[in-house]
C-alpha cells in the first residue's frame, strides 16, 4: 500500500494515499469542487480553473484538480478569495459563450449552464465577446453537430479524440484570443479522420458537441398512417436508458423500454438482438470457411485474422488508418444493417407491406451508426435499409416529450418477427461479447459439444482490460471440421481506437498472430458508447457490464444458433448461412479512406 | 556633478580567452564545491522569475533518472528585451561554459539551446562555436553534446514548461506545477533550464569565484545584470549594472530629462510613476523600505509625451494575442482587459468599470496556470491605479 498523507480541507482532517489530487482527497470529505476541463476518463488538463482553492501559505490558488496532495496542507474550498476567482472564471467563459440556453440542445444537461446556475451569475457585465468572434456551425456530418460558439475550450473532446481514440480528428489550433478547437484545415467533421464514434459528445460539458438528432423525423413517420415504422434496439440501449430517468447506472430497463417505444407508437418494436443472432451466424461461417481457406485449401488469398465488422466506428478507423487491412474486416453488415436490409425485404414479406410504406428506426447506443445507416453501400433492400439512426439519449428525449413516466411503465415484450434473441446477441453490448457469443456457436458447430465453460460464461474474454487475449483448443471435432482437430484458435479483443491503434501495430509489426480479433470503437464497447447517456465514466461503464452479463444470464436461450427465429428465417428465407440471399442482404464491402 | 553615478560593470561582455582553463578547471571541482559556489555567489534566474541557480542545479542532481537534460533558455521575447541575443553573439563560449558545468552537476549528457526563431540568423555563428566547444568538451573528459533548437515565434514558448512542451513537438502550452522541470522536465527527464544571461553569470562565478560577484549588489539581489534600455532615452541600448539601484539613479543616467514612468521588465513587468522613482529598487526581494522589482532586465522610459492608455493598450494587445489559450483566466481575461479599457475610453462603460477589471487581474494573478497570465495584472494594475485619469479622459 502506498503511504498516506494528512491534509485538512476546510479545516476537517483527511488521509489520502500519496499521489492522490486535492480533488480527490476533498470527494473522500463528500466536499464538492466544481470542475469542467476534469474528466475521470481522460488525463489531467488543468485548464478551465474552476477548480481553483486555497492552499494556506501559497500566494496562489491551485487548481484542485491537478494538485498532489502533500503532508501537512491546508485546503480552503470556499474562502472568500475562491469564491470571487470561480465567479470570475464562470463569468469570463460565459462572455465567450453563447449563452442561448432556452435554445439549446443541451439546456438542461450543460455542466456550464449548471455553474452559472449555482454561481447565480446573474448581472456579469463583462463585454460579451461572442459577436466579435467568427465561429463556426458544422453540422454536415451526419453523426455530430460542432457548434464553436458553445465551445468552452476545456479540450475534454481534445484528449479524448487523442488518448482514447488515437485519432486527433480535433485539436487545438491557433492561440491566444484565437484559440479554438478544430479538425485538419479547420474542415467539416464529415470530411476529416473522425469515426464518428461521438466519444467527443459524451465528454463534452457544454451544446458544442451534440449528436445530429433525427428526432423530428422520427415523430413525422409516426404521425404518418400510410407509414408501417418499426423500431430495433441495440442491446446496449437496455442498460443505459434508465439513466436518463434516474434510475441507477446498471438497470436493466428492457421491458420498459419495449413498453414506451409501443406507447410511443411504433408499430412494431423489434430488436436489434435477433440479428445480432444473425450475424453470429453469418460471421460465424465466415470464420470457418476462412479457417478452412487458409488452412486446407492453402488459399493465400483469404485474410487472416478476421476482424469484427459489428462497430461502425472501428470500420472508419481501418478505412482511414489501416487501408490495408480491408480484406480482413468480416464482409458481415453490422447488426444494425442486417436487421434493416431484412426490415424491407423479409419483414415486409411475411407481413404483406410494401417496403416502401415501411420506415426503418434504430434506436442505438451510438452516433456512428447515424453515418453508417447512410453509407451508400446500406440500401441492398433497394431502399435506405435504416432510414434514422435515434440514440439512446434521442429515446429519452422522445420518451420525455411524449409525457410517459418510464418509471412507471409495465414491462412490455418485443413483438414477434424479428423479436426474438438469446443471450448470445445481448452481450454484444460489451467489449468481448461478440467473440464470446461466436465461440459459443463455432465451437458447438466444430465439436458437436458446448463450449467447455461454466454456464457457458467464457470469462478470458470479459472484462475492461484494454486488450484481452484468449485461445480456445479444438478437440475431437466432428467430420466436417477435422482439419480443425489440435488447431489451437488464438483470439483478441480490444476496445477504444487507442487500444485498437495498438492490437494493430503489433499484429503489422508481426508481434501477434491471431484467427479472430473483435474490436469495438468505444471503451466498454457499445455500453459505453457515443450515444449512451451522459456522464459516462469507468464505474458507470463497469455497471453497465454487469447488467448486460445480468441480461445474458437471466435468457432461456443463451447461443444464437438456437434462436428460433434465426432457424426459420434460414428455413423460409436465407437459405443458409453465407447463401446467396445472404450475401446479397447481409454482407458488404468497404472503402478505403485517406487520413488527410 | 554631485550626482551618484551608477556603477557599470563590465563582466559579461569581457573577452576572456581562457575559457578552455575555466572549462577545464571547472569540471575538475567536485560537484558540491561547484554548487556551494552557486549558491554563495547569490545568483539568482536572470529571466525574471529569480529561482537560485545553484539549488536549481542540486534539485536535478538529486533527481533520480539516467537520462537528464541542459537546456539554454534563448526564447528571449519579451518586449523591451535585447541582451540575450548579445550574449550569444558576442560571449557565447561562457553561455556554453556554464551548460557544460550545469551538466557536470546534474548529470546530463545532452544540452540544448532553445533558440527564438527571430534569432535563426544565429545559428551558423552558435554551430561553429558548438563544434569547437564539442572538441574542448571531448579533451576535458566530459560526455556532453549541444544542439540548437529553434523556436517558432510563440512568447509562451519562453515559459520553461511550454518551450519543453514545444521541443517534444507539442503544442506550446504551460505544464501544471509541480513537479517541475528538476523532476519531470523535457521528455519527462530532470531538467536544468536556465536562461542565457544566468548561464553567462556562471562563468563569471566559475573565473572570480563566488565572492567577486556577491561583492557586488545587495542583500539577496547579488550580482551585476544586464538592461536592455529603451523607450525616450538618449542613450538606448545594453548596459550591465549592479543590481539594487533605485529606479530615480538609473532615470538620472538615462532619461531624457522628462521621464514621466519607466516600465520594469517588459510588458509583464511594473509600471514605475516618478512619485515613486526614490523608493523603488531594482532586484530580487523587498529592502527593508520601499519596493522591490524583480526584472528580465527590459526597462523602458516614457516621456510626458506618451499615453499611458496607449502604452496599456499595446500591452494588453499582446497578451490577448500570445495566450496560449488553454487557461481561462488567461485566454479571455486579456480579451476583457483590451475591449475594457478601450470602452471605458470610448465612454461605452463607466469608468468604475475599471475597479470591475482591477478585482478581474487579482483573479487572473491568483488562478492563471502560467506566470504569462498571473503577470498580465502587474503593468495593468500599476498602470491604471497610477495613471487613471489618462484611461479616461
Amino acid at each position: 500500500m502506498s503511504k498516506m498523507i494528512n491534509l485538512t480541507i476546510n479545516g476537517i482532517a483527511v488521509s489520502i494515499e500519496q499521489s492522490k489530487t486535492v480533488l480527490e482527497a476533498a470527494e473522500k470529505l463528500n466536499i464538492t469542487i466544481p470542475v469542467l476541463c476534469y474528466h475521470k476518463d481522460l488525463c489531467i488538463a488543468g485548464n478551465c480553473r474552476v477548480c481553483v482553492v486555497e492552499q494556506i501559505g501559497s500566494q496562489k490558488l491551485i487548481p484542485a484538480c491537478a494538485t498532489p496532495v502533500f503532508e501537512g496542507m491546508e485546503i480552503q474550498t470556499n474562502s472568500l478569495v475562491v469564491r470571487n476567482s470561480r465567479k470570475h472564471i464562470i463569468e469570463l467563459l460565459l462572455s465567450e459563450h453563447n449563452a442561448d440556453c432556452t435554445k439549446c440542445y443541451k439546456n438542461g444537461s450543460c455542466e456550464l449552464q449548471e455553474l452559472a446556475s449555482e454561481y447565480k451569475i446573474t448581472n456579469s457585465d463583462f463585454i460579451d465577446l461572442v459577436p466579435l468572434k467568427n465561429y463556426k456551425y458544422d453540422d454536415l456530418s451526419p453523426s455530430i453537430i460542432k457548434d464553436d460558439s458553445k465551445c468552452i475550450r476545456c479540450q475534454r473532446c481534445v484528449r479524448t479524440c487523442n488518448e482514447i481514440q488515437h485519432l486527433s480528428a480535433l485539436e487545438v489550433a491557433y492561440k491566444g484570443d484565437h484559440m479554438k478547437i478544430s479538425t485538419f484545415a479547420e474542415k467539416p467533421m464529415n470530411d476529416v479522420v473522425c469515426s464518428n464514434c461521438g466519444q467527443c459528445i459524451i465528454h463534452c460539458p457544454t451544446g458544442a458537441l451534440v449528436e445530429k438528432n433525427y428526432i423530428e423525423e422520427v415523430w413525422d413517420a409516426l404521425g404518418d398512417p400510410n407509414k408501417h415504422v418499426v423500431v430495433q434496439t441495440a442491446p446496449a440501449v437496455r442498460v443505459g436508458l434508465g439513466e436518463e430517468f434516474e434510475s441507477k447506472s446498471g438497470d436493466r430497463v428492457t421491458g420498459k423500454m419495449v413498453a414506451a417505444l409501443k406507447r410511443l407508437g411504433f408499430d412494431s418494436v423489434l430488436d436489434t438482438d435477433f440479428s445480432a443472432d444473425l450475424t453470429i451466424m453469418e460471421e460465424g461461417t465466415e470464420l470457418l470457411t476462412r479457417l478452412k481457406q487458409a488452412l486446407v485449401d492453402g488459399d493465400k488469398k483469404v485474410q487472416l485474422p478476421m476482424f469484427t465488422s459489428c462497430s461502425p466506428g472501428w470500420i472508419k478507423f481501418v478505412e482511414h488508418t489501416f487501408p490495408e487491412y480491408l480484406n480482413n474486416l468480416s464482409t458481415c453488415k453490422s447488426p444494425q444493417q442486417m436487421f434493416g436490409a431484412l426490415a424491407k425485404t423479409y419483414y415486409a414479406q411475411k407481413r404483406s407491406i410494401p417496403a416502401e410504406n415501411i420506415v426503418s428506426v434504430s434506436v442505438m447506443p451510438c452516433t456512428a451508426k447515424k453515418f453508417e445507416a447512410n453509407r451508400p453501400e446500406m440500401r441492398d433492400s433497394g431502399y435506405q435499409d435504416v432510414d434514422y439512426v435515434l440514440t439512446t439519449r434521442e429515446l429519452a428525449i422522445m420518451i420525455k416529450q411524449a409525457g410517459i413516466e418510464f418509471n412507471n411503465l409495465e414491462q412490455d415484450n418485443f413483438d414477434k418477427l424479428m423479436g426474438n434473441s438469446t443471450g448470445a446477441a445481448v452481450i454484444f453490448g460489451a467489449t468481448g461479447g461478440v467473440m464470446e457469443a461466436a465461440l459459443r456457436t463455432a465451437y458447438e458447430i466444430v465439436t458437436g459439444r458446448e463450449v467447455p465453460f461454466k454456464n457457458l460464461e467464457i470469462l478470458p474474454v470479459r472484462g475492461i482490460e484494454g486488450i484481452k487475449e484468449a485461445s480456445i483448443l479444438i478437440e475431437n471435432p466432428v467430420d466436417d471440421w477435422k482439419f480443425l482437430d489440435g488447431v489451437e484458435l488464438k483470439c483478441a479483443i480490444a476496445h477504444g481506437l487507442e487500444n485498437a491503434h495498438q492490437l494493430m501495430t503489433n499484429l503489422k509489426n508481426g508481434k501477434s498472430e491471431y484467427h479472430f480479433v473483435e474490436i469495438m470503437a468505444c471503451p466498454g464497447g457499445c455500453l459505453g458508447g457515443g450515444g449512451q447517456p451522459i456522464p459516462t465514466s469507468p464505474e458507470i461503464r463497469k455497471k453497465r457490464m454487469e447488467a448486460i452479463y445480468a441480461e445474458d444470464g437471466a435468457m432461456p436461450l443463451r447461443k444464437s444458433h438456437e434462436n428460433p427465429e434465426i432457424v426459420q428465417i434460414y428455413k423460409e428465407f436465407l437459405d443458409k448461412p453465407l447463401g446467396h440471399k445472404s450475401h446479397k442482404l447481409l454482407h458488404t464491402h468497404y472503402t478505403p479512406r485517406e487520413r488527410y | 556633478m554631485g550626482k551618484k553615478q551608477l556603477r557599470r560593470v563590465d563582466l559579461i561582455f569581457a573577452n576572456d580567452d581562457d575559457y578552455l582553463q575555466i572549462l577545464k578547471k571547472s569540471l575538475d571541482i567536485p560537484t558540491e564545491e561547484i554548487i556551494n559556489e552557486m549558491i554563495n555567489s547569490g545568483l539568482k534566474g536572470r529571466g525574471g522569475a529569480g529561482f537560485p541557480t545553484g539549488l536549481k542545479w542540486k534539485l536535478t542532481g538529486e533527481s533520480k533518472g539516467k537520462q537528464k537534460y541542459i537546456i539554454c533558455n534563448a526564447d528571449e521575447g519579451e518586449p523591451g528585451t535585447f541582451k540575450d541575443r548579445e550574449i550569444l553573439t558576442q560571449v557565447p563560449y561562457k553561455v556554453l561554459t556554464g551548460m557544460a558545468v550545469a551538466a557536470k552537476v546534474a548529470g546530463a549528457t545532452k544540452g540544448y539551446i532553445y533558440l527564438r526563431g527571430e534569432y535563426r540568423f544565429l545559428v551558423p555563428l552558435l554551430n561553429k562555436e558548438i563544434e569547437k566547444f564539442h572538441v574542448l568538451c571531448k579533451d576535458a573528459g566530459l560526455d556532453f553534446k549541444v544542439e540548437i533548437f529553434l523556436g517558432s515565434g510563440a512568447y509562451i514558448c519562453g515559459e520553461e514548461s511550454a518551450l519543453m512542451e514545444s521541443m517534444e513537438g507539442k503544442r506550446g502550452e504551460p505544464r501544471n506545477k509541480p513537479p517541475y522541470p528538476t523532476e519531470v522536465g523535457y521528455m519527462g527527464k530532470p531538467t536544468v533550464i536556465n536562461n542565457v544571461e544566468t548561464l553567462a553569470h556562471t562563468f563569471t562565478i566559475l573565473k572570480y569565484g563566488a565572492k567577486k560577484f556577491r561583492d557586488l549588489g545587495v542583500q539577496d539581489s547579488r550580482g551585476s545584470k544586464l538592461f536592455s534600455v529603451s523607450g525616450d532615452t538618449p542613450i538606448p541600448g545594453i548596459y550591465e549594472l549592479e543590481l539594487g539601484m533605485t529606479v530615480q539613479d538609473f532615470v538620472d543616467d538615462f532619461s531624457d530629462g522628462d521621464c514621466k514612468a519607466v516600465q520594469v521588465g517588459g510588458a509583464s513587468g511594473f509600471l514605475v510613476p516618478r512619485k515613486r522613482f526614490a523608493e523603488t529598487n531594482i532586484g530580487y526581494q523587498g529592502k527593508l523600505t520601499g519596493i522591490s522589482l524583480p526584472t528580465g532586465g527590459s526597462m523602458m522610459l516614457f516621456n510626458s509625451s506618451r499615453s499611458m492608455f496607449n502604452v496599456l493598450d499595446n500591452y494588453l494587445d499582446f497578451f490577448q494575442e500570445e495566450s496560449c489559450g488553454q487557461c481561462t483566466p488567461c485566454r479571455v481575461g486579456c480579451q476583457q482587459l483590451v475591449k475594457g479599457i478601450e470602452a471605458v475610453k470610448r465612454g461605452d462603460k463607466p469608468a468604475s468599470y475599471l475597479d470591475k477589471l482591477l478585482k478581474l487581474t487579482d483573479t487572473m494573478k491568483y488562478t492563471a496556470k502560467c506566470g504569462l497570465g498571473q503577470s498580465v495584472a502587474n503593468s495593468f494594475q500599476s498602470i491604471v491605479e497610477n495613471f487613471r485619469e489618462e484611461m479616461i479622459y
